[in-house]
């Protein structure tokens, strides 16, 4: 089945595993992810102000590249990506008015009919194909392999565009417990990861990171799973930056849902780009015999 | 036709004629046709204003009247009963506003509104010419009270009827009367405990010979209008015959099922035939067939072995009573918000975190611990508690945006409670603000923060989870600006009060007007707060909006005052100023019917024609504006009337001068 794929800029630079991880497993589960002929910037922050439509127009214009292309779906990775498409999606749905100023603007373009449905892949695969399905194409169960599930901010606010209960989702839980993984209780799934203050305040991320890891680990997890390439720049390698800050921190690697994906489904180690993974992961997957 | 009009001016002091030109004002209403008088007047509303308009009316054989001066809603009854006293209908006398509609809006405008008094004042005489002489219905009443809910609310207004020497019928879901005051430990600020103040009045309840108890049962219908409700009570399927239950309690004390107590809001186990608690009235069981054996595996049958008074009936079935009613009293009560919607702060997830009324429980003697506190996921003894006030109020984003009034309180008084239970505990409060504005209540929180050393923080909690067999509470202390977390065993959730799933059912039975969360409306937020907007119905404690006890307990007696002061007369009076339908014209489409919010205009069955149920009539003028044959009129409000009125409001008026044209 032909999917439209919306990849957004950070999985073409240090996010590369996430990506290749995706439309490896993705192939795995008979979902052909067919990157947009065409697209742009997703507009990287979804603009609260009521009066500024200029910050909606990166967004919709992907989403009439979409239409463009022939699809009335499109699938994203990357959190920010998905949060940005949908909430804009959603206001065109919700103000006619604002959306014809758009098109006007947009002149040169066809006009964007608000029918096209915006997914983060993981409710894709929960609505599309199920996760009993999933179990059933499982060649490489994680067995023994203690999972802290992280989803950060942007899958899970607004209520709008949540992927599941806002505070205790389990949607991700439920595709790893498919996949043979160990989900722990790990209350901090929605916690905060610093974002952006990893540009100009560090001090700020690293105590978060020294937190959020240091708590999945007393919680008994052997790994840390996410689907945000902002919170795993900040989970991940600003763990080279905390092991500096808190001697006694203790690393643990962070991995996209789609890389354990890749290996449950049998794919290739190749496709799961593990070599951009700042801890690497390989060791704790080869202990639980996952991985030879 | 009215043809000798008289028009009084009146000044409002200032606020008229500081404004408005009232000698042009007088003098243009002068050469207006059918005018015979004009009258200026400092204050027509003052005795000397009052008896120079009763006086003129006489002297100049006057067959109708005007006074300009505020809304009809302040004065329109003080002149109408002038009329009255005259000997002149009453319904030919019109008040024009010139004071709301003119003087005030318009006081930067002065010439501007001079002239639109003028249009307002010749307007109103074009309607008092076509006015026509009105009188009011006069109908019986069944003087009978229904109070519907037997919490505190219901049991006082039901008390203050009967103690005024008529019939009450006090109804309750339950099987005993009582409410959520009979689940509550000890009541602020004075910790008493509601064994003793409330169930010398569930006592007098019962003995009462002018009250007649329905619990266990609900409304199933309620037709008719204000004095003349017949009402069906579907009085529940019991299984107990409590005519010959002597109350003993064997069969509670012997039931082998045990589903979980929900007047203990599930903290412990009740049995499946059960009464609410040790003091119910009337403390005849019910079972409970959901969790009954016998009911659900056709086994067990103990209890009828052991009654001694073979009161055990399976073969119960629910009964349909028809009662008729004069006025109803809603006293239906309140929940609370389910905590599950609480998620951050781990609400449903851990048996720890607990609901202000499940605190509650496990505070109270009567409760699953015999009044020792301890937390019910290991029943130890919480070294630590973790209050939360507003958990779901004052929260528009997510939740409820009001204030729920009484958890400030309630919160105090849980934690002194705590502090005395467990002498070494400590317990922690984290506000938004302490609302603490009651007789006595001020003082009560300054002795918890002070005398008992409870943790008082001014900040909200982000998150509660749990670490080992510990709940950690992580927050904000807003008034050092840091963040909290605090490792305790329990954490208790001030949460929402809602309105009862009882009033929601009531609701959508009666057509009652709720606000949007489904509190019933009063009729005017400060004059008349214990009525409900449809006639007849009146309101007593949180059924309306969250209070305290003594707030309920005032309010419930207020309402009951209310019905005592309509059962005083012999007969109901209806304003006349409502629509009519006139049978020729009406088409029998029926659009008046489903515009009416008070279920007072319905097409008669045979002939299809609409017909308008005079008591029932608020005189809105919705079907009339509906009525696409205009078949349907307001009286006094005609459309002759609103056209010729609309005629002279769009004439020009430039050719009157004021004072202020220069």
């Amino acid at each position: 089945m032909e999917v439209s794929y919306f990849p957004g800029c950070t999985l073409k630079q240090t996010a590369r595993n996430f990506e290749i991880s995706a439309i490896s497993s993705c192939k795995l589960l008979g979902l052909d992810l067919t990157e947009l002929s065409r697209w742009n910037c997703c507009g990287t922050v979804y603009s609260l102000s009521t009066d500024d439509s200029m910050h909606h127009l990166a967004p919709i214009r992907n989403l009439i590249r979409v239409q463009e292309d022939g699809f009335k779906e499109v699938v994203t990775l990357c959190s920010m990506c998905y949060n940005t498409l949908k909430q804009a999606n959603e206001l065109m749905k919700k103000e006619p008015d604002r959306l014809k100023k758009m098109n006007d603007f947009m002149y040169r373009e066809e006009d964007y009919i608000p029918d096209v449905e915006v997914y983060h892949l993981v409710t894709y695969i929960k609505e599309r194909l199920g996760y009993e399905k999933v179990r059933e194409l499982v060649k490489q169960p994680l067995t023994g392999l203690k999972v802290a599930v992280y989803y950060g901010c942007l899958l899970l606010r607004p209520d709008s565009i949540k992927l599941d209960d806002r505070e205790n989702p389990m949607i991700m839980e439920d595709l790893l417990t498919a996949l043979g993984a160990e989900i722990i209780d790990y209350p901090f799934s929605n916690e905060c990861c610093g974002s952006y203050h990893t540009l100009g305040q560090k001090e700020i991320v690293l105590n978060r990171t020294n937190k959020l890891i240091t708590e999945a680990r007393r919680d008994g997890a052997d790994v840390l799973v996410l689907s945000c390439p902002e919170c795993d720049f900040n989970l991940d390698h600003r763990q080279k930056d905390t092991l500096e800050k808190y001697p006694n921190f203790q690393t643990m690697p962070v991995l996209y849902f789609t890389q354990l994906l890749n290996i449950a489904l049998g794919g290739n180690l190749e496709d799961c780009g593990f070599e951009l993974n700042y801890i690497d992961p390989l060791p704790v997957l080869r202990e639980k015999g996952i991985i030879k | 036709m009215n043809k000798r009009i008289g028009v009084f001016i009146c000044h409002c002091g200032l606020n008229i004629a500081g404004t408005v030109d009232v000698d042009a004002l007088r003098e243009a209403v002068g050469k207006i046709r059918n005018v015979v008088y004009v009258k200026n007047y400092i204050f027509l509303c003052s005795q000397p204003g009052q008896e120079m308009v009763s006086d003129a009316v006489k002297e100049h054989k006057l067959d109708g009247f005007i006074v300009a001066n505020c809304s009809p809603t302040l004065h329109e009854k003080t002149f109408r009963t002038i009329a009255i006293k005259l000997g002149m209908n009453p319904y030919l006398v019109e008040v024009a506003n010139i004071r709301e509609q003119s003087s005030w809006p318009h006081s930067k405008q002065p010439d501007y509104a001079t002239k639109k008094a003028l249009k307002i004042i010749k307007g109103t005489i074009k309607k008092l010419e076509r006015n026509i002489e009105l009188y009011t219905q006069r109908v019986g009443l069944t003087k009978r009270a229904l109070v519907i809910g037997g919490g505190i609310a219901g049991i006082q207004a039901a008390l203050d009827i009967a103690d005024g020497g008529y019939e009450v019928l006090l109804l309750d879901r339950k099987q005993s009367i009582g409410g959520h005051m009979a689940q509550i430990s000890e009541t602020f600020p004075t910790l008493d405990c509601p064994q003793c103040i409330m169930t010398p009045k569930m006592t007098e309840v019962a003995q009462h010979p002018n009250i007649k108890l329905y619990t266990y049962s609900e409304v199933e219908e309620i037709s008719g209008f204000i004095g003349n409700f017949t009402v069906k009570l579907r009085q529940k399927a019991r299984y107990v015959d409590w005519d010959k239950c002597t109350g003993c309690g064997e069969c509670i004390a012997k039931c082998p099922s045990k589903p979980l107590s929900e007047f203990n809001r599930n903290l412990c186990k009740g049995t499946a035939i059960y009464r609410d608690f040790e003091q119910a009235v009337p403390s005849y069981p019910v079972i409970n067939k959901e969790a009954c054996l016998y009911f659900q595996k056709g086994v067990c049958r103990v209890c009828e072995k052991v009654c001694p008074a073979a009161a055990i009936n399976y073969e119960d079935k629910d009964i349909i009573k028809e009662e008729k009613i004069g006025a109803i009293i809603i006293a239906t009560g309140y929940d609370l918000m389910p905590i599950q919607a609480l998620g951050e702060y781990g609400a449903g997830k851990y048996k720890d975190v607990v609901d202000g009324m499940q605190f509650e429980r496990l505070l109270a003697s009567t409760g699953p611990y015999a009044g020792n506190v301890k937390r019910p996921s290991d029943q130890k003894v919480p070294e630590s508690v973790v209050f939360i006030q507003c958990a779901g109020s004052r929260d528009p984003e997510t939740h409820y945006p009001y204030c729920s009034k009484i958890c400030c309180m309630y919160t105090a008084k849980q934690a002194l409670l705590y502090k005395h239970n467990v002498h070494h505990g400590k317990a922690y409060i984290f506000y938004i603000d302490i609302r603490s504005n009651g007789k006595g209540y001020e003082e009560f929180v300054q002795r918890v923060q002070e005398e008992e050393g409870v943790v008082y923080i001014r900040g909200k909690v982000s998150k509660v989870f749990k670490r080992g067999d510990k709940l950690v509470v992580w927050g904000a202390d807003t008034l050092t600006g840091q963040t909290v977390e605090i490792e305790t065993d329990l954490v208790v959730l001030a949460s929402a009060m809602i309105p009862s799933t009882g009033s929601l059912n009531l609701a959508s039975k009666t057509r009652l007007a709720t606000d949007k969360f489904g509190w019933f409306s009063e009729a005017h937020p400060k004059l008349r707060p214990v009525e409900s907007v449809t006639g007849g119905y009146f309101l007593a404690g949180t059924a309306q909006a969250p209070r305290d006890i003594p707030e309920t307990v005032a309010q419930a007696s207020g309402a009951a005052s209310k019905v005592l002061a309509l059962f005083s007369n012999e007969y109901i009076e209806s304003d006349p100023v409502i629509a009519q339908v006139d049978p020729e014209i009406c088409n029998r489409c029926g659009y008046c019917e489903s515009v009416c919010a008070y279920g007072a205009v319905k097409l008669n069955p045979k002939t299809r024609i609409a017909e308008v149920n005079e008591v029932l009539c608020e005189g809105c003028g919705a079907c009339a504006a509906t009525c696409p044959s205009g078949a349907i009129s307001h009286r006094n409000n005609s459309r002759k009337q609103i056209f010729d009125m609309i005629s002279v409001a769009t004439e020009n008026y430039d050719q009157i001068t004021t004072k202020f044209d220069k």
